[in-house]
């Protein structure tokens, strides 16, 4: 089977996150803050980090995280990984 | 432990150390739940020593300087140690900074030499500042294999055989030189000698000791006052070992509380949060009978520790709650911020004392320190045996400006004898920050505000406002200046800390979406703990010096007066 599209990738990241932080997912969008959007600190977003891995099925050490703070740039991390 | 009045360096106190506990564990590195390295002080002495006998190779002398670049990692520590052995000088430098800022800092400190972790170098020879490195040899750590390397060596490749001669430092000479912010505009790289060290570290565990056996959790960045003082220097003279964990991801630093059996940890305000909203959540949950018991049980701890910590007892009592941490944990150590005293009582009433502190890199580590005899949550300790304190200037409620005197003190700024004059004046360092001795008068410090356009992250991150600016360049208005909310309105407290960013609008120019688009954009480039949270917009045009530059402390007085802090817009 071969990786899914980055679009998919997104839009997976964008459904994850509005669930996880219970957000409606209309309210996200794919170069949004994430920080800003979902009102959350860094801990928070390693918590996103270890929701996103056990859906992807992938291992995504912190640094992935640094200076990223938009569901797009994520997004791509996780595609480059899948 | 090592008796640190005999040792002249850094250097001379670790090596010792080595050979005084060969078959102790020093290191224990984990990544998430998986154990990948474990050291005794014999293990990590044959490790530096062919870095060393590399570095003496490539020329490397005493008072180079050296800088680092990683996480918390054991390589930090084997790196750390061989400069010291070889008599360098060590800049340890902040991972979490930008590339850019990274090269920045490297030209500042002059480091000849520099060790980093292959994602960081990755950013940094991605970088359209790549040019202006001026570092000579790097050493990259992990590095994938066939990875283009840019010119630089692989840690792990970086050894040559033979015995390597130690070089002898005095407590005089210059140990590390630390960056406490200033990326911007004006770095502040604060010189800090041996005698800093070796002072602060005698001080520290002459209240809170290290034994061989105590284990200590390294989270908060090595390159970090706090954690290299106590997370490494400390455990090592004291034969003590320190457990690295490759993420910081909650659910796996608490998984090492128990795997590990940990002893002590220094967390920063937030972590310490998140940990006590697990807590009361997972409370929460318990039917109501349980819940009764708990908090009966917690009651009676709390009665019973009035006066000092009973960690024995209180083990006893909720064994639950400290079975969660291990069953070893004898104190979380939380400083870089202010953190709310509700936080700090609700641990130790569950029989888990939280050693509050305070201190800033310019005072090398700490200034003053919670002894738990008794526990003050309003309070942040006492000054450290050897710390004097003073309060400059106090108001009619005994608050005035904390001053420090100690040999713990840095020797000055690095290259800015301006800035040193205006912070260390008659050999006592002028910290900023406003504080007032407790009626006590056991000497207990709080501290009620600052004094300094700063503010201090949750996270435990010094941001200066004028560091920022340079990111709103070219804005389209007028001009704007950056300042420290509780700057421009001082309140009696800390807490509620954000950056505000000042407006002057061109005539005629009306504030709209575009504009406030533009900000959101520039803000949105920085690190999520440096962002902005709101602006004003100020009618006056802003007062200059006769070079055109902005008189701050002018403008923030007259915002301070004209202004109200609710007139504050969020972006």
């Amino acid at each position: 089977m071969s990786a899914p599209t980055t679009d998919h990738t997104l839009d997976e990241v964008l459904n994850l996150a509005a669930s996880h932080f219970k957000v409606p997912r209309e309210k996200l969008t794919p170069d949004d803050d994430f920080f800003k959007t979902l009102g959350i600190d860094s801990l928070q977003a390693l918590d996103l980090l270890t929701r996103l891995e056990h859906h992807f099925r992938i291992e995504l050490p912190d640094y992935e995280l640094q200076g990223v703070s938009d569901f797009r740039t994520l997004a791509n991390r996780i595609q480059a990984r899948l | 432990m090592l008796d640190l009045r005999q040792y002249a360096s850094l250097g001379a106190a670790l090596k010792d150390a080595l050979e005084r506990w060969p078959n102790e564990t020093c290191l224990i590195e984990a990544d998430r739940d998986r154990e990948k390295a474990r050291l005794t002080y014999s293990d990590f002495r044959e490790l530096a020593r062919p870095l060393c006998r590399a570095l003496e190779d490539a020329d490397f002398k005493a008072g180079d300087r050296a800088a680092i670049i990683m996480t918390n990692q054991s390589k930090w520590l084997i790196s750390a140690y061989s400069i010291f052995f070889c008599g360098g000088v060590l800049v340890p430098l902040d991972y979490k900074l930008s590339a850019v800022e990274h090269l920045q800092l490297l030209a500042h400190s002059k480091a000849r030499f520099l060790v980093v972790e292959y994602y960081l170098w990755r950013a940094i020879t991605q970088s359209p500042e790549f040019s202006k490195l001026t570092v000579e040899i790097v050493l990259v750590t992990e590095a994938p294999a066939g990875a283009d390397l840019r010119g630089a060596y692989r840690w792990e490749e970086f050894k040559r055989k033979g015995e390597p001669q130690f070089a002898t430092r005095q407590r005089a000479d210059t140990a590390c030189i630390v960056y406490s912010s200033g990326t911007g505009g004006r770095p502040k790289g604060c010189v800090l000698t041996h005698d800093s060290y070796l002072e602060q570290c005698a001080s520290l565990t002459a209240w809170y000791p290290f034994w061989p056996g105590v284990r200590y959790l390294s989270i908060l960045p090595t390159n970090h006052a706090i954690d290299f003082m106590v997370g490494f220097v400390g455990p090592f003279v004291c034969g003590a070992c320190v457990v690295h964990l490759r993420t910081l991801r909650p659910e796996f630093v608490r998984d090492a509380f128990v795997r590990y059996r940990i002893t002590y940890v220094s967390l920063v305000p937030m972590v310490l949060k998140n940990l006590e909203r697990g807590l009361r959540a997972k409370f929460a949950e318990l039917k109501p009978a349980k819940r009764m018991i708990l908090d009966r049980l917690i009651g009676l701890n709390k009665m019973l520790t009035r006066a000092r910590p009973h960690v024995e007892f209180s083990r006893r009592l909720l064994p639950q709650v400290h079975r969660a941490f291990g069953g070893e944990l004898r104190a979380l150590i939380v400083g870089g911020a202010f953190t709310e005293p509700s936080t700090l009582q609700f641990f130790y009433d569950l029989g888990i004392p939280v050693t509050c502190g305070y201190g800033l890199t310019e005072a090398c580590t700490a200034v003053t320190l919670n002894d738990l005899k008794p526990f003050r949550a309003d309070t942040v300790g006492k000054p450290l045996p050897g710390t004097e304190v003073r309060l400059l200037n106090p108001d009619g409620d005994g608050i005035g400006e904390v001053a420090v005197r100690s040999r713990a003190v840095m020797s000055h700024y690095l290259d800015d004898p301006e800035q040193t004059a205006q912070t260390i004046v008659e050999g006592w360092l002028l910290t900023g920050d406003q504080g007032r001795f407790d009626v006590d008068g056991r000497g207990h410090l709080q501290l009620v505000g600052r004094k300094k356009n700063m503010i201090v992250t949750e996270g435990g991150k010094n941001i200066y406002p004028e560091d920022i600016e340079a990111v709103f360049d070219g804005l389209p208005v007028k001009e704007f200046c950056m300042f420290a909310a509780n700057y421009l309105w001082p309140q009696k407290t800390l807490g509620n800390e954000m950056l505000v960013l000042v407006l002057r609008l061109e005539q005629n120019q009306q504030f709209d979406d575009k504009l406030r688009e533009e900000m959101v954009e520039r803000n949105r480039r920085l690190a999520d703990f440096k962002r902005v949270g709101g602006y004003l917009v100020w009618e006056k045009d802003f007062p200059r010096t006769a070079s055109l530059k902005i008189k701050r402390g002018e403008l923030a007085a007259e915002i301070g007066v004209d202004a109200a802090r609710a007139g504050v817009v969020g972006i």
